[in-house]
C-alpha cells in the first residue's frame, strides 16, 4: 500500500501532519507520539522577534469547538532555531515551521532566518495576521495584499512554501488562486473562525480578547467545502485540515482535494490521536482495495 | 486530565489534582461544576476514560509547620500534603456553604489544628476564611499553601505580601492540551506569561501578576 505523498518538493511518508500551534515545538508531545511516525510535523507560528501574546483567558470551550486567542505568543526565530530546532532535527521527518509577522518586511525577515537554518525543510506561512502598515486589515483577507506579501516571501525563500489561507473571507477559491499566483507550493487550510463567546449573567466575553479563532469538530463541513472549493481552483497540493477528529475525517478531507491533513484540536482530546489516524487510513485503504492514498485525493463523486 | 466522555460537547479533556495514588489505583475529589465534571459523575464502575498525568509541578514539601488554605474543593490540591505531613499544619478552610465543605473529617483529622469557615455560617465561622487567616497570620512567619479560586489566592496573596512570608498558590486555569502545547493556560507573572500546566499549577504567589 502506498501512502507517501508530496508537497512541493517535500515527501511525506503519509499524509498526516499536526497543525501550527497545537503541537507545541514537538517536544511537548513527544512522550505520547513516536514523532517518526508523522508525515511531518508543523510547529507554533513564529515571528521575527518573540511575542508576548495575549492576556487570560486565551481558551474557552465552545459546543464540539473552542475558541482561542492565544495571540501569537512565541519565542522568536533565533530562539526557535537555538533552542527547539536541535531536538526535531533528531527525527527523520518534515520540519514545517509556520511564521507570521505584522508588515511584509517582518514576513520576508522571518523568511530569511528560518530558511538559512539547518534542519527546517519547509515554511508555512500563516496570512491571518493583521497588517500593521494598512490600518491592522487582516494580510489574506485582501487578494492585493496576499499576494504581494506571498510573493515577497517567495523571493526570500528557496524551500517549499506553503501558504496557509484565512477562511474568513467571501472566496476561498480566489485566496487560493492569488496564492498559487504569488508563487505558493501548497496552501493549507482552514485556519481558524473568528468567533465569540459571552457570559450572559456577567455581560463580558468569556475570552479577555473578546473575540478568538473557531476550531475543532464545529467547522469540520465549512473546512471540507472550503478545501473543495479550492481544490477546483489552483493545480498545486491542499494541506487540509479544520475539526479532523479520527481517520473518517481525513479521508473526507482528501476526497475533497486535499493531497495532506493536518491535525489540531484533535490532539488536546487525544494526544496519539495521529497515529490512530494513520493507522485508521490504512485500514480504510485495505478493506477499500485502494492501492495508492493518491488515488483518495480530490476523488468527489458529484 | 480526565477524558469527561466520549462526546464533542463537551470536547476537551478536564484538569484535577491527584488526589491519592496508591499502587496503581489513583484517586481523584472533585465537584460538579458544569457540563464536564456532570457527565464524569455518570461514570460507572468499570468505564473506561483517557488521561493524562502526572502533569505540572506540586507544593514543594515545608520544612515545619505550615499554614494550608483551601477554599472549597481547592482542599483537593492540598491533601497530599496534609496527608504526607500529618499534625503540622494549622488548616484554614472555606466555603460557602455547609456542604461545598467537602471531607471535613478526613481534613480535621490530618490537621494540627483546623478552622473553618462559610459564607453563609451553615457551619463554622460566618465570612471569608482569608478574615480568619489574617488575624491569625498578625505576628506569625509559617509558609502558607493555598488552594482555591483566584479571588481567594489574591486574598492571601495581599495578606502576605511584605511579611516575609513563604506562601505558594495552586491556580486554575482554562486548559485545553494540558502538556504546554497551545500555550492557553497562561498566568501573567512578573517575568513574563507562565503555563499553568507545565511551570504551575503551583507559584510562588508573590510571582503573580494580579
Ligand atoms: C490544575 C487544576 C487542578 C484542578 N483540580 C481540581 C480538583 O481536584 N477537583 C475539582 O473539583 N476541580 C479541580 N479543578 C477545576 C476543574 O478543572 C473544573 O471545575 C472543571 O474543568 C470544570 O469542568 P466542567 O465541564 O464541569 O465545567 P464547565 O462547564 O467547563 O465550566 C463551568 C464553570 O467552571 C469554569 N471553569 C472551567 N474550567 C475551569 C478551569 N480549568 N479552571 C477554572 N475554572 C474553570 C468555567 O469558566 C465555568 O464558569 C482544577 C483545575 C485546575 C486548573
Ligand atoms: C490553540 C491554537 C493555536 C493555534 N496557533 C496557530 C498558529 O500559531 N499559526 C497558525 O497558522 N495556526 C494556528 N492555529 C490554527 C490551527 O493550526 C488550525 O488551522 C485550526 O485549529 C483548525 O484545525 P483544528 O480544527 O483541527 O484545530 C491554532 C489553533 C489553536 C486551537
Ligand atoms: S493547557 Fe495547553 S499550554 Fe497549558
Amino acid at each position: 500500500m502506498e501512502l507517501t505523498v508530496n508537497i512541493g518538493r517535500l515527501k511525506l511518508k503519509n499524509p498526516v501532519m499536526t497543525a501550527s500551534g497545537t503541537f507545541g515545538y514537538g517536544e511537548e508531545y513527544s512522550e505520547f507520539v513516536d514523532l517518526n511516525k508523522l508525515g511531518a510535523i508543523v510547529v507554533k507560528g513564529l515571528s521575527i522577534t518573540p511575542r508576548e501574546g495575549n492576556p487570560a483567558p486565551r481558551i474557552i470551550e465552545t459546543p464540539a469547538g473552542m475558541l482561542n486567542a492565544i495571540g501569537l505568543q512565541n519565542i522568536g526565530v533565533k530562539t526557535f532555531i537555538k533552542e527547539k530546532l536541535p531536538f526535531l532535527k533528531k527525527f527523520k521527518i518534515p520540519v514545517i515551521v509556520n511564521f507570521f509577522g505584522d508588515s511584509i518586511e517582518e514576513y520576508v525577515k522571518a523568511a530569511e532566518g528560518l530558511s538559512k537554518a539547518d534542519g527546517v525543510d519547509a515554511l508555512e506561512m500563516n496570512i491571518s495576521c493583521p497588517n500593521k502598515q494598512a490600518g491592522w486589515i487582516v494580510f489574506g483577507t485582501d487578494p492585493k495584499v496576499a499576494f504581494e506579501v506571498v510573493n515577497a516571501v517567495r523571493k526570500a525563500t528557496d524551500l517549499t512554501l506553503i501558504v496557509k489561507l484565512s477562511p474568513n473571507v467571501t472566496d476561498i477559491a480566489l485566496m487560493a488562486k492569488v496564492a498559487e499566483d504569488a508563487g505558493a507550493d501548497a496552501v493549507s487550510l482552514i485556519n481558524t473562525i473568528t468567533g465569540m463567546a459571552i457570559d450572559i449573567r456577567t455581560r463580558r466575553p468569556k475570552l479577555a480578547n473578546i473575540t478568538g479563532g473557531l476550531s475543532g469538530p464545529a467547522i469540520k463541513p465549512i473546512a471540507v467545502r472550503m478545501v473543495y472549493e479550492a481544490y477546483r481552483a489552483v493545480n498545486i497540493p491542499i494541506i487540509g485540515m479544520g475539526g479532523i477528529m479520527n481517520s473518517e475525517d481525513a479521508i473526507e478531507f482528501m476526497i475533497a482535494g486535499a493531497t495532506a491533513v493536518a491535525v489540531g484540536t484533535a490532539n488536546f482530546v487525544n494526544p496519539s490521536v495521529t497515529l490512530d489516524i494513520i493507522k485508521g487510513i490504512e485500514s480504510f485503504m485495505g478493506k477499500g482495495g485502494i492501492m495508492d492514498v493518491k488515488n483518495l485525493v480530490g476523488g468527489l463523486r458529484c | 486530565m480526565l477524558q469527561v466522555g466520549k462526546t464533542y460537547d463537551p470536547l476537551l479533556k478536564r484538569p484535577f489534582c491527584i488526589f491519592k495514588r496508591e499502587g496503581n489505583v489513583i484517586q481523584f475529589v472533585y465537584r460538579i461544576r458544569g457540563k464536564g465534571t456532570r457527565l464524569l459523575s455518570n461514570c460507572k464502575k468499570g468505564d473506561i476514560i483517557q488521561a493524562i498525568g502526572p502533569l505540572g509541578n506540586s507544593y514543594p514539601a515545608p520544612k515545619k509547620d505550615f499554614i494550608a488554605v483551601a477554599g472549597g474543593i481547592g482542599i483537593a490540591s492540598l491533601f497530599p500534603l496534609l496527608e504526607r505531613f500529618k499534625n503540622k499544619a494549622f488548616l484554614f478552610y472555606g466555603a460557602r456553604t455547609k456542604n461545598e465543605l467537602v471531607m471535613i473529617n478526613k481534613a480535621k483529622s490530618l490537621a494540627k489544628k483546623i478552622f473553618t469557615t462559610t459564607d453563609d455560617g451553615s457551619i463554622g465561622q460566618k465570612g471569608l476564611i482569608t478574615d480568619v487567616l489574617n488575624d491569625f497570620l498578625e505576628n506569625r512567619t509559617m509558609p502558607v499553601y493555598a488552594g482555591g479560586p483566584m479571588p481567594m489566592l489574591q486574598k492571601v496573596s495581599d495578606i502576605v505580601a511584605g511579611r516575609g512570608i513563604e506562601c505558594y498558590a495552586s491556580l486554575e486555569e482554562h486548559m485545553a492540551c494540558g502538556v504546554g502545547a497551545c500555550l492557553g493556560c497562561v498566568v501573567k507573572t512578573v517575568s513574563g506569561y507562565k503555563r499553568v500546566c507545565k511551570e504551575g499549577p503551583v507559584f510562588p504567589i508573590e510571582e503573580i501578576v494580579w
